[in-house]
């Protein structure tokens, strides 16, 4: 018992505000919530403005190549970006999305899906953006199963007892 | 044949992680979970997760493209 007290003594913290919701963009803190649990770091993840349709049961997670002159593709033995006019042509990033989401898969990287799964299962608490959820017009039977209703105050709490606070 | 297997072999950050931990729930502590994998990143990674959680690498090597870890469960 006094191994599991101290270690509940030495027990880190982490929270993060979930601002983006595109597929690129939900990976960092499905990656680092999923992992921080895993070392047994409490974690609580705040999904807000745009990171709150992250919690939609059913996710249709999209990217677009337009303004990100970083995103190069492997294509042919190459690196290839795409110009930005491609973007505006309809079709052209759900494509690039299933392009990325194949490309994922064919690696071994998780689906967000099943990384927000395990977050749930491994207790990472989630807290959805009250002002955001009226702000768009969602409710909480739209959400996963977990999260829980909080506006700046909730997180403001869970950040003064944090010893990492990421903004993502 | 070790008692306790996970193989992580095809999968990619963070999945080995968190395909450990779960294993590791399942086995009793002072016994030994052999892992598999194939990212190179699980090896730096393996190291950090036990230092933080205080479970012991046991060992830690490279045999081809596969990477194998030993973990004793301590916590």
């Amino acid at each position: 018992m006094a191994a599991s007290d101290a270690a509940l003594e030495n027990a880190k913290s982490m929270s993060i505000i979930v601002t983006k919701g595109s597929l690129d963009w939900a990976y960092p803190p499905f990656i680092l919530a999923t992992t921080a649990a895993a070392m047994d770091v409490k974690t609580t993840m705040f999904f807000t403005f745009y990171g709150l349709p992250l919690l939609l049961k059913k996710l249709n997670l999209e990217f677009t190549a337009l303004g990100n002159a970083a995103m190069k593709m492997p294509m042919m033995g190459m690196h290839m970006g795409l110009p930005n006019a491609a973007s505006m042509i309809p079709g052209v990033d759900a494509a690039c999305g299933k392009m990325m989401k194949n490309l994922m898969a064919k690696k071994g990287v998780a689906s967000i899906e099943d990384l927000r799964e395990a977050a749930i299962d491994m207790d990472v608490r989630m807290i959805a953006c009250q002002m955001t959820m009226d702000l768009f017009e969602y409710s909480l039977d739209d959400m996963v199963d977990g999260p829980e209703l909080g506006g700046a105050a909730t997180y403001m709490e869970a950040a003064t007892q944090s010893d990492i606070n990421l903004f993502i | 044949m070790p008692d306790h297997m996970l193989d992580a072999k095809g999968l990619n950050c963070p999945l080995p992680i968190l395909k450990a931990k779960k294993a590791l729930k399942d086995v009793p502590e002072g016994e030994i979970l052999e892992i598999q994998a194939t990212d190179p990143g699980s090896v730096a990674d393996f190291a950090a997760f036990c230092r933080q959680t205080g479970n012991e690498l046991v060992a830690s090597n490279q045999d081809g493209d596969i990477y194998n870890f030993s973990i004793k469960r301590v916590a």
